[in-house]
């Protein structure tokens, strides 16, 4: 069966032109038995009314490797320059404090800008406006978990988080548990999640490589990946913490100003007039009216629906680069500060998405955008193309791959955080590690976890990985979120409770989506020949995160009842005021 | 075994001194946290977060969950047209975006004017003044 898988990935990406860095939500609408079938009565009827759409198409696939010189030299200038600055603010690096949370020096504000930046990643910036385009309504319905999610942060997460912690998740759900078994299973999720994110991240590069310099070919494609790669290896190794946050501010503003002046500019056009922009997009859009209702991606499975928003809402504030951004300021109030501009940026982000997704459809047309090179994820650059010229497509599309530069920088960092933190000074060296050799397997590990990207990314190169981001949320809202709340607010909560909870997550959630149709059993399976799934939906959060939620819940019944209580009420007191923790106010 | 447990994961101080973990030193004079806990201003603390936070994300969650319900299982619902081609559907995820917002400066307000006093209560009584 493995020898068959290429062929048949191949064979999808051509029938359902999704080439590349798909978000969760078109996998869980594509991973269904019986929606290839439609997609290619779709494209059949594409091809009767292909006269006008044709010439649009060519026009777009022209456009797209219309100047790959120009766009590689935007892109070169991103990376010289993010590069000269992570130089620069990265002298003195050799602390844990300042590698792994750049000495909690970041204002809110900088470090809220940083988070929004960890969120508007390829996956959530070309596909969520390709969504949008494509699909209408569905794909707008998917970016309100992704705003809605920062509330968990702000509400439960953050604050406590920061008071009680230093670098990692571990810190905090084995502050009074006993570390060694704790921290394992905190480190274990941590990498897990961030691997899963990271192969979802980079696996688009390759795709994304195509549209920008009109490398076509496989091998062109790999070079390309390792050549990114090896830019991000180098961002976290110089720049530690503070480097990628930098990166990621710079990138995330001009994503944000991009995204706002061609919103303003789409509207105008309009006339400043929605309605109007809808009405343009269903006479563009093969669906017709149905982009302005629910049920176009996700009308096959109701329920797995809303096991993806689940996952959404409840994994996003649970993801470990994000819990890790969260030590990067001074203190809780400003750990609020962050999340109060991270959310403020992410509405209006996904409001321009939103305009920059219909407007997609209206000026572009859905046929043509999922004729082009790329699929779904080239809606937002047809569209700068068709706007801007060649001048604003390779801004975009620089931004586009700065973006998966960043983030990956980003989840590699906190990976090497976590395994040199929680598992070699903590467990390895009990605590008694150097700093500089802390810092040091802190680096190794970042270039292992950025070689293995590299590999893996190369690995699966244009095959459907799209459901590795919803599967990185559920397990993230699976083990991580469970254990958090369960040891911020519930005094009795024990080590067993602790170590049922992270490991019946992550279990169930790699259990269940083995047996899904994401594996086995439909035409776009990773193995579509066989069939041996027996879960119906594929996406398990709705399953794993209530099942790690009662696991830990009868472990902690079945545990010691006083574990360790001094440390129990000076977690309490610290998670609830910061006392304690050093943090100055 | 307690001393074990509060040597284990408290290393690499950073040379600054900032960010300091409780050592074994700091352990003996640190602050008395069973008395911060057992304190009246700690409770009132504890009592006004909570009271904010738990009813607040039921409220939040449940009106996600009931938006995302809709969209999956009444699509008649969501396709009442209201201004034009804006409809039900758009209209209530417009108004998850408007909810986030409200809900975040509702919070940040509450924080301000109950929270941040309180905790400068809970501070000043145990005479942690930093």
């Amino acid at each position: 069966m493995n020898h068959a898988a290429p062929g048949s990935a191949f064979n999808h990406t051509a029938v359902t032109h999704t080439g590349f860095v798909k978000s969760g939500w078109a996998h869980t609408g594509l991973v269904k038995s019986g929606l290839v079938k439609t997609a290619l009565v779709k494209t059949a009827v594409t091809k009767t009314v292909v006269a006008k759409a044709a010439v649009t198409f060519l026009a777009a696939t022209t456009a797209v490797g219309s100047n790959p010189v120009l766009n590689l030299g935007l892109f070169v200038g991103f990376v010289a320059v993010t590069l000269y600055i992570v130089h620069r603010v990265s002298s003195g690096n050799q602390t844990t404090s300042s590698y792994y949370a750049a000495g909690g020096e970041f204002t809110g504000g900088q470090n809220g800008i940083a988070l929004s930046g960890d969120f508007l990643s390829a996956a959530s910036f070309l596909g969520i406006a390709g969504g949008i385009a494509v699909h209408g309504y569905d794909g707008f319905v998917y970016s309100v978990g992704w705003v809605v999610a920062w509330l968990v942060g702000l509400l439960l997460v953050g604050e406590m988080l920061r008071n009680t912690g230093r670098f990692t998740m571990g810190d905090v759900v084995a502050f009074r548990m006993r570390q060694r078994p704790v921290r394992v299973a905190a480190a274990a999720s941590t990498l897990l999640i961030s691997y899963f994110y990271l192969l979802a991240q980079i696996a688009g590069a390759g795709g994304l490589v195509a549209l920008l310099l009109n490398i076509t070919g496989k091998f062109g494609q790999s070079i390309a990946i390792a050549v990114a790669g090896a830019i991000m290896i180098l961002y976290v190794l110089i720049g530690g913490m503070k480097g990628t946050t930098w990166v990621q501010i710079i990138k995330a503003t001009l994503l944000l100003m991009c995204m706002a002046l061609i919103t303003i500019f789409l509207l105008g056009r309009f006339g400043f007039n929605f309605s109007t922009i809808l009405s343009q997009a269903t006479q563009h859009n093969s669906l017709g009216n149905a982009i302005l209702t629910p049920g176009t991606l996700y009308g096959k499975n109701e329920l797995d629906f809303v096991s993806l928003a689940l996952a959404l809402v409840l994994g996003i504030c649970s993801l470990p680069h994000v819990l890790m951004r969260f030590y990067t300021v001074p203190n809780a109030r400003q750990v609020r500060r962050s999340l109060v501009w991270a959310i403020w940026s992410m509405v209006g982000f996904y409001l321009c998405t939103l305009v920059v997704g219909y407007s997609a459809t209206a000026l572009v047309g859905s046929d043509a955008i999922v004729h082009a090179p790329g699929g779904e994820n080239s809606a937002a650059p047809l569209l700068a193309y068709a706007i801007g010229g060649s001048i604003l497509l390779g801004l975009v599309s620089a931004v586009a791959f700065a973006t998966i530069l960043a983030v990956v920088a980003g989840l590699t960092l906190t990976a090497s955080v976590s395994f040199a933190h929680d598992v070699y000074a903590s467990i390895i060296k009990k605590g008694n590690a150097e700093p500089r050799s802390e810092v040091r397997v802190a680096r190794l590990t970042a270039v292992i976890m950025g070689v293995l990207a590299i590999l893996g990314g190369i690995l699966v190169n244009g095959r459907n990985v799209a459901f590795l981001v919803a599967l990185a949320l559920a397990l993230a809202a699976s083990a991580n979120l469970s254990t958090l709340l369960y040891s911020l607010f519930w005094k009795r909560f024990n080590t067993p409770g602790a170590l049922a909870s992270i490991y019946s997550g992550l279990g169930s959630c790699i259990l269940l989506i083995t047996f899904s149709p994401v594996v086995s059993g439909a035409s776009t399976s990773i193995f579509p020949t066989v069939d041996f799934h027996v879960f119906p939906l594929s996406n398990p959060g709705i399953v794993s995160i209530p099942l790690s939620f009662l696991c830990g819940w009868v472990a902690t019944m079945i545990g010691s009842r006083e574990e360790n209580p001094a440390k129990q009420v000076e977690m309490e007191v610290r998670a609830m005021t910061g006392i304690g923790s050093g943090l100055h106010s | 075994m307690a001393l074990a447990t509060d040597t284990q994961g408290r290393h690499s101080v950073s040379p600054d001194g900032r960010f300091l973990f409780d050592s074994d030193e700091d352990a003996d004079r640190g602050p008395d946290f069973a008395a911060i806990r057992g304190s009246a201003e700690f409770g009132v603390l504890r009592r006004r977060f909570r009271r904010f936070v738990f009813p607040m994300t039921a409220l939040f969650m449940g009106w996600y969950l009931a938006f995302v319900l809709l969209a999956a299982y009444d699509h008649p619902f969501m396709a009442i047209q209201v201004l034009g081609l804006i409809n039900m559907g758009m209209l209530l995820g417009l108004a998850q975006f408007v909810s986030t917002v409200v809900i975040m400066l509702v919070y940040t307000r509450y924080a301000r004017l109950r929270l941040d006093p309180a905790l400068e209560a809970v501070r000043a009584s145990s005479g942690e003044y930093s």
